[in-house]
């Protein structure tokens, strides 16, 4: 019934997008081990770009792949191998006690209240865009040129802002690296007492 | 015809409850970044289904935007893991309770 009212390829791309985003999501935080936590991730990745193909946002389902999957994913699983904890978490103990129950009753709080809201609430107004002046969005290339257009003339002041974010990001990462670095080289030169009660907090776990 | 805007919200809505629930769950950081990557994606999901709902692109180049930030949040929150994995040799949140009062 509700294929029919809504067509059958329509529906069947978004069984198809909810399946992978829902089960991808219960991936990460179900499994213990960090490396299938960010497979799993991809596969919630690939579910939203399909959602975004079939909401007429090709270029944004393109970049969803190409800098969530390939770029984010990737310094994700960078991480995980260059520090060696792609051991298991150890999920069975629960040091707060009723931790997952509270968090669980919050998600679900949250969830609820989200589709109350959009239930209850009148968000089509009816209102036409500014950036494109009512024009419906277009599919592949003309997305592209429409999106284009919105972030160069309308966005171009944030656009700008974000060239400065992604800048002061690198140094902030590669200062987060090197200062590291020296702190260790004095800490083995000179051994300063200040580090020993932290070692021993370490041995005693 | 496509189907309705409000099925596209409501998955949104599921994929951040699950992102949150993992964030106040999991005590290893990387696996709490991947969840809150989950609810970036949820809140993109949202803004995407209300682009098309409203014919209004603007809403695309919102979440253009926010995978730019995302980027960055990452690279500077990895940094940040590195960093005390370096000091503690450990990646669990538990751990980092100098602060306690």
């Amino acid at each position: 019934m509700i294929a029919i009212a809504y067509g059958w390829p329509d529906v069947l791309v978004f069984a198809t997008a909810a399946l992978l985003i829902v089960v991808g999501a219960l991936g990460v935080i179900a499994t213990r081990h960090p490396v299938h936590a960010a497979l799993s991730l991809i596969m919630t990745l690939f579910g939203v770009a399909v959602a975004f193909v079939a909401q007429s946002a090709d270029f944004l389902a393109a970049v969803e792949i190409i800098v969530y999957a390939g770029a984010i994913v990737v310094l994700f699983l960078f991480v995980i191998m260059f520090l060696g904890v792609d051991r298991d978490e150890g999920t069975r103990i629960e040091p707060l006690v009723g931790q997952r129950t509270l968090a669980a009753l919050g998600a679900v709080i949250t969830v609820a209240g989200l589709i109350t809201l959009m239930a209850r609430s009148h968000w089509v107004t009816g209102a036409t865009s500014v950036s494109t002046a009512g024009v419906p969005l277009a599919h592949g290339s003309g997305n592209v040129r429409q999106l284009g257009t919105a972030v160069f003339t309308t966005y171009l002041f944030a656009f700008e802002a974000t060239a400065a974010l992604l800048i002061i990001a690198v140094v902030g990462a590669v200062v987060l690296a090197r200062r590291e670095q020296r702190r260790d080289a004095e800490d083995e030169a000179t051994s300063s007492p200040s580090d020993a009660p932290t070692d021993l907090e370490g041995s005693e776990r | 015809m496509n189907v309705p805007a409000a099925w596209y919200l409501v998955l949104g809505a599921v994929l951040f409850g699950i992102g949150a629930f993992g964030v106040l769950t999991r005590r290893s950081a990387l696996i709490m970044f991947m969840c809150i990557e989950l609810m970036l994606n949820a809140v993109t999901l949202t803004f995407v289904t209300f682009a098309r709902t409203l014919s209004d692109v603007g809403g695309q180049a919102t979440v253009f935007f926010i995978m730019v930030v995302a980027a960055a949040e990452v690279t500077v929150g990895l940094g940040i893991v590195v960093a005390i994995f370096r000091r503690r040799a450990s990646t669990s949140v538990d751990e980092l309770s100098e602060m306690k009062g």
